[in-house]
């Protein structure tokens, strides 16, 4: 594993949606580098031929009829909305 | 009238010889509470005025008409959705959320005639092992104030432990049911994934999440099982099974059941005093004729880089709903849309759960996908497969549940890796998705120690049976807390 720097620490906190300080990015990378080092573990299995499991059960696809049925109320959904209008909720300007 | 000692029997039992009413038991229940607070902090919200309200009204519901725990107080996790009684995952982000609608399990317990007392505090986004990661409050270990609950779910396990609630509801995405359990010398069980429904759950990591009841008898966590467990169409991961009564399993037979112990378990790192209690415990069940045999899961040792790679991936992702805009915490210095979503996430989750967020884009990112989480993915196929071997020649796996007692508030909170070890014989349950329980089985230094007993799939009732078996022959579930001694009855 390569040593995890400083720029890739901002440059995954940005994909991520994190605003975070230089000196956060660089506590962060000490961290995070010890933690995917500590990963590394997983290497010494050679996992070639093993299918990935991402459910643990024998799952189907769960399908409903193509109806129709009512929602939450539109006032309720607006409870927690801090800013709305007109029964839409409001963002900051997208384009100027 | 003590309720804090009592089964969910001798409760019902109380209310109808009319020793007490659900209006009295649920005023003591908020007496207890508000005497030990100030020293557990196990709550972040009271429901004092409407569980008041619910419970003068339940007493007028005729007998024939109730079920074991109707009228019974029970205190939830705060990452469950309470409808009109603030919930937030005990993080800033989701500070003033008060949600619209409850989640499947509390439309459950209310439909059991529970009565809901409060929201319990976690760790923020359930990430965590010592409850030192809530926005809010540290809880504290009723057994030793200078000590952790543990986490999770500590808040739901303090509670129990300290008698301010008989019953609570956590959740389990690591060990965080059993690991707190048994630091608080409690009974916590973690179901097969998708016998609990998760509607109304905020996610951690879905793939793993479960919910489960957390108590002080092994009898009294199969009755509220009973109640939040079945099919959901709200949850499409939900299992459509049937549902047995779980205490019609307490037999008190184990004659010939098969058990195995994985020597990976026993292994550097799980300490003496968690060792021998175990051992202590399974000379008890072959005394009552259970077979115990030493067992290998080989991949036990790759659990923890696979859960915390699978976990975090699947945390980034369901983490990125929270963007302030429709619910909770918001920032005030905003410019555009992206500083936004940027600054009012940064300042309303706390490191750990940024530290997870930014390993789980790290490991999901297009240059890693392959190196980090599809690698996990297939490893966690090689931990499932071990636990399908071992059950298909033994009932159950029993070992430690934590490799130590309690450990020190601020001990250990700056160490990552070492706090994630904590969890090293839980994880590889919620990996394979199978059924576990810790119960108590010991003391070290005044600190509890934790049994687990891990099941087949869907055979939560061969877990509580050996572990009901386990109770009955021993009195470490009598012992109680310092904390316990002289608060309000």
């Amino acid at each position: 594993m390569a040593k995890m720097t400083k720029e890739e620490v901002i440059e995954v906190a940005h994909l991520a949606r994190l605003a975070i300080t230089d000196e956060e990015a660089e506590h962060f990378a000490d961290q995070l580098e010890a933690i995917t080092n500590a990963m590394e573990l997983l290497n010494e299995l050679d996992t070639e031929n093993v299918e990935p499991t991402t459910h643990v059960l024998q799952m189907v696809n769960v399908l409903r009829e193509d109806k129709s049925t009512p929602g939450l109320d539109r006032e309720l959904v607006l409870k927690n909305v801090k800013e709305h209008e007109g029964g839409q909720v409001k963002v900051p300007t997208i384009l100027e | 009238m003590s309720l804090v000692e009592k089964t969910a029997a001798q409760l019902q039992e109380m209310i109808h010889t009319k020793e007490t009413t659900i209006a009295e038991m649920t005023e003591k229940a908020f007496d207890r509470i508000e005497a030990l607070e100030p020293e557990v902090d196990a709550f972040l919200a009271l429901n004092k005025e409407r569980a008041t309200q619910l419970a003068a009204e339940m007493d007028r519901v005729p007998f024939a008409e109730r079920g074991p725990l109707f009228g019974l107080p029970i205190g939830v996790k705060d990452n469950i959705v309470t409808e009109g009684l603030v919930t937030t995952a005990s993080s800033r982000i989701l500070e003033g959320f008060n949600p619209v609608y409850n989640a499947t399990v509390v439309e459950k317990l209310k439909a059991a005639g529970m009565v809901t007392v409060g929201k319990l505090n976690m760790d923020e986004f359930a990430m965590g092992s010592s409850n030192e990661n809530s926005y809010y409050k540290k809880t504290k270990n009723p057994w030793n104030l200078e000590t952790v609950p543990g986490g999770s779910s500590g808040g739901s396990a303090a509670a129990v432990a300290s008698g301010q609630v008989p019953f609570s509801l956590g959740s389990d995405t690591g060990g965080s049911i059993r690991q707190p359990a048994a630091f608080c010398g409690v009974v916590g069980m973690k179901p097969t994934y998708g016998r609990v429904s998760r509607f109304g759950l905020i996610a951690y990591a879905s793939s793993l999440d479960q919910i489960g009841p957390i108590t002080r008898t092994v009898k009294d966590n199969a009755l509220l099982l009973n109640s939040i467990s079945g099919y959901d169409d709200k949850d499409s991961t939900s299992a459509n099974v049937e549902v047995p009564d779980f205490t019609a399993a307490l037999t008190g037979d184990i004659t010939g059941l098969r058990i195995g112990v994985p020597k990976e378990y026993f292994a550097e790192g799980v300490g003496e005093a968690a060792k021998e209690a175990v051992l202590e415990a399974l000379k008890v069940l072959e005394e009552r004729g259970a077979i115990c045999e030493e067992i290998s899961l080989p991949h036990s040792k790759y659990a923890l880089a696979t859960y915390y790679l699978l976990a975090s991936s699947e945390a980034s992702s369901n983490l990125s709903r929270f963007d302030g805009i429709r619910y909770g915490y918001r920032t005030e210095k905003a410019g555009s849309l992206l500083e936004f979503y940027m600054n009012t996430r940064s300042e309303g989750f706390g490191d750990e759960v940024k530290r997870r967020i930014m390993l789980g884009t790290y490991a999901l990112s297009s240059g890693y996908y392959d190196a980090y989480y599809k690698k996990a993915q297939k490893v966690r196929t090689l931990i499932k497969k071990d636990f399908d071997d071992a059950f298909e020649k033994y009932d159950v796996i029993i070992g430690p549940t934590t490799p130590t007692p309690a450990f020190k508030i601020g001990e250990i909170i700056d160490d990552p890796l070492t706090m994630y070890a904590n969890d090293i014989l839980t994880i590889p349950v919620n990996l394979a998705g199978v059924p576990a329980i810790s119960i108590p089985c010991g003391f070290n230094n005044g600190l509890p120690l934790g049994l687990q007993i891990i099941g087949k799939y869907f055979d939560e009732e061969t877990v509580y049976r050996v572990a009901d078996v386990f109770e009955q022959a021993t009195d470490f579930h009598k012992k109680t807390p310092q904390t316990w001694e002289g608060a309000a009855q």
